[in-house]
């Protein structure tokens, strides 16, 4: 596979991880200012986070750089109560409500989609945000309503979907939009000061629409380093090379070990089309809580496609579970494996919270993948 | 004869009585069968332990490439008995049909079960149909239970796993899980990808007959894949090791299991045996299965340790290792 | 976050929609945010939409870079 299978090189990996430690070692000796050890990188996204795993880089770099996981998965940053609002979209009378297979086992503060299908509510797993516009085509006296969750990698998607919606005159089909913006969660981790990062590793995907460029103000404003990395193993380990060597000369930078599928000003007419859909606002995260200007909302043009607004439910207040501390994990407070309720309560067949669902959720990674216990 | 089951096929009277004649005993034709007895009276079946297995089959869609709910419905049972070392016999089949499913459809599927049969060397001695309201089930669903014999002496099972012992499996993982998935609606993809369901007996018997008393525990990898197998025998107080690069798998399982997000090793196999042997019958055995039809890709993927008691750890071409545990749930296709 | 992967274009139809492929395996996606692609062009795809036109001179160079890096370490002679 093309693209793929040169970034996956056994042997030219290897190198790679002896370049990473052994620059690390000697510049452990050398420097009279000790150097924190290991090395503080956070792995933005979720998908670096099961790269890591799957891969195994972790304990390959053991020692020499730690990797913390960050908030980069859309589904374990959905806040409960918007979870509860989609929901109860699903339980109005002759909904069918589509969403991305992720999401249908994230709990809510009562339940999941999977239950709410238990229960009879039409709950449809697609693969694009176009599929439920062809449900909608197939089913034209129900609402169709997309649950419509992600960072910018797939905001624009949904957006250009609601588009063809307008141009095939679908007006049965509608989203709940609950699409959230990386750079100011990035913004929140590093303002909050709790944990201390000596670099990024930059979100590919979302960077293939929002450009390298976008990352810029983490070496201006924070003096951290950012590397926009790709997924396969040579591209993670290149961006930490990378990240690694500007830690230690000490020159702040955005590299961009990815530039087979970002570009400094990314995807204009991906930008564009979210732009003509959605305009920013605040959005929740679980975590978090409200996070200024970290959201998509509808504009007013496109307020007939907003589920929200077409299908008033009542949705409570929602607390988070007790006990649970995803929003540590999600900022990168604590790992995993120090939450009490880590695969005691909290085990993925019985997920107390989000970050044990996802398949890139940092518990579940931990959890799957059995971080460093083999004996 | 209506082209349509209707309730009255479930009722026992005249409609019942045709289904059964022109569709069920027309393609089991067999002599047992015929007799048409509330029970099916079996010969004398000679020295050995019994074995006896039931599963059954709501696979959607019915028909999928390489293969058919009908098909599965007699290899699943077949795998289940041959894994366990015995020689499968005799099945029975349990339709449930739901009211205005074709008939057409009813008959693709039987003769799929019928020639299935005959390939894989057993009889459909008994069955009973029932039909449900419209709604009720989802087209046919399927029971088949089979009884077959294990020769005198023949041990398996993972009480006998032992650290050394090497684990083979006979082709490539994930070709029926990612075929029926690519299936399914609101996925729309296209690919060459045909399930695996076949009947292993003979693949099974040809092995234990070339390495006599070598052959420690067999499973057929089914839902959850090659990892969750693995995973079972562990509970037997041994470790795993398996190479990551040696698991044979298909590009188009892997390029299918890249769109969706999804992991071959836990995807679902209908034609897939892992089987535990005594390192010094290994190679002889790895020339056995790739001699036949359904080893051709046989591979040797790992072995039995004394270490990591209770995990199952694959070794990356990185150098790394990590955990495989058990999937809890179905695999679903994901975004992010 | 946010799977996505490179797949080449085998043919465009109208409305920007065109059939991918990966491994033998096909899919229909939309080309709307990629306009340039061509077909033999490979595009990284995100729920059904191309994101972005790959670009091999990128990936060789990173290619090279990486291998680059590698070759540092082996002249150092470092054992890791």
């Amino acid at each position: 596979m093309k693209f793929i299978d040169e970034f996956r090189d056994p042997a030219l990996a290897k190198k790679l991880v002896q370049q990473i430690r052994s620059e690390v070692t000697e510049a452990e000796k050398r420097t009279a200012a000790p150097l924190k050890h290991p090395i503080q990188l956070m792995e933005f996204c979720g998908g670096h986070t099961h790269a890591i795993f799957r891969f195994g880089l972790r304990e390959l770099l053991k020692g020499k750089v730690a990797l913390h996981s960050g908030p980069g998965c859309p589904v374990c940053v959905t806040a409960a109560k918007d979870l509860d609002q989609a929901i109860a979209l699903a339980k109005v009378p002759d909904v069918i409500l589509t969403t991305f297979g992720d999401m249908v086992r994230v709990p809510g503060s009562q339940g999941t989609l999977q239950d709410a299908r238990a229960d009879g509510a039409d709950v449809r797993i697609v693969y694009s945000a176009l599929d439920a516009l062809t449900i909608a085509q197939q089913n034209p006296e129900r609402p169709v309503i997309f649950l419509g969750v992600g960072f910018e990698t797939t905001a624009p998607t949904i957006a250009a979907t609601v588009i063809q919606a307008e141009e095939r005159a679908l007006s049965n089909f509608s989203v709940l939009s609950l699409h959230k913006l990386t750079p100011p969660a990035m913004q929140a981790i590093l303002n909050a000061g709790e944990v201390a990062l000596d670099g990024i590793i930059g979100p590919g995907h979302v960077s293939a629409v929002i450009g390298s460029e976008a990352w810029d103000f983490l070496p201006q404003d924070y003096g951290i380093s950012c590397a926009v990395s790709g997924f396969e193993p040579l591209d993670m380990l290149g961006a930490i090379a990378a990240l690694v060597h500007a830690i230690i000369t000490g020159t702040p930078a955005v590299i961009n070990t990815y530039a087979r599928s970002v570009r400094p000003e990314g995807n204009i007419i991906a930008q564009q089309i979210m732009g003509r859909v959605f305009e920013i606002g605040t959005a929740h995260w679980r975590g978090f809580g409200p996070i200024p200007a970290s959201g998509l909302q509808f504009r007013d043009a496109f307020a007939h496609r907003n589920a929200a607004e077409l299908f008033p439910v009542e949705v409570k207040e929602s607390k988070e579970p007790p006990g649970c501390r995803c929003g540590e994990v999600l900022r990168g407070v604590i790992l995993p494996t120090e939450c009490p309720l880590f695969g005691k309560v909290c085990t993925p067949r019985s997920p107390v919270g989000p970050c044990m669902v996802s398949a890139e959720g940092a518990c579940a990674a931990y959890f799957k993948y059995g971080e460093t216990d083999y004996e | 004869m209506s082209d349509r089951i209707l309730l009255a096929h479930g009722s026992g009277g005249v409609l019942s009585h045709e289904l059964i004649r022109d569709v069920f005993a027309r393609h089991f034709d067999n002599s047992i069968l015929n007799a048409m007895n509330d029970a099916a009276l079996l010969p004398d079946i000679g020295t050995g332990q019994l074995a006896f297995t039931t599963d059954s089959y709501v696979v959607q869609p019915l028909f999928f490439p390489g293969g058919d709910i009908g098909e599965l419905a007699i290899c699943g049972t077949v795998n289940d008995l041959a894994v366990a070392g015995a020689q499968p016999r005799y099945l029975s089949s349990g339709f449930i049909l739901e009211e205005g499913l074709s008939l057409e459809t009813l008959e693709r599927v039987v003769c799929s079960m019928a020639e299935t049969a005959h390939t894989a060397g057993v009889q459909i001695v008994t069955g009973d149909t029932k039909v449900v309201n419209h709604g009720a089930a989802d087209g046919l669903f399927i029971n088949t239970a089979g009884i077959g014999v294990v020769p005198p002496g023949l041990k398996l099972g993972p009480q006998y796993l032992q650290p050394g012992d090497v684990i083979l499996i006979n082709g490539t993982v994930g070709d029926h899980g990612l075929a029926v998935m690519l299936q399914r609606e609101g996925l729309a993809f296209d690919s060459p990808l045909e399930s695996d369901t076949a009947p292993l007996n003979k693949l099974i018997s040809t092995l234990l007959e070339a390495v006599p008393g070598k052959v420690h525990c067999m499973r057929d990898a089914t839902r959850g894949g090659l990892a969750t197998v693995l995973n079972e025998w562990t509970a037997a107080g041994i470790g795993i090791e398996i190479e990551e690069t040696q698991v044979p798998v298909k590009e188009a399982v892997n390029a299918a299991c890249e769109f969706l997000g999804l992991d071959p090793l836990y995807a679902a196999n209908e034609g897939k045996v892992v089987i535990a042997i005594d390192r010094d019958a290994a190679e002889t055995a790895l020339a056995t299965l790739q001699s036949h039809p359904l080893g051709t890709e046989a591979a040797i993927i790992g072995k039995v340790t004394g270490e990591h008691i209770g995990r199952v750890v694959l070794h990356t071409p990185y150098g790394a290792r990590r955990i495989i545990s058990m999937l809890t749930g179905a695999q679903l296709p994901r975004i992010c | 976050m946010c799977l996505a992967i490179p797949t080449q274009i085998k043919s465009i139809g109208q409305d920007q929609i065109a059939t991918v492929v990966l491994g033998g395996v096909e899919r229909k996606i939309s080309l709307i945010m990629t306009p340039e692609a061509q077909i033999g062009d490979y595009v990284l795809i995100h729920t059904g939409y191309a994101i972005a036109l790959m670009d091999p001179e990128e990936a060789a160079a990173s290619l090279a870079a990486f291998a680059e890096l590698a070759e540092i370490q082996e002249e150092l002679g470092f054992s890791g």
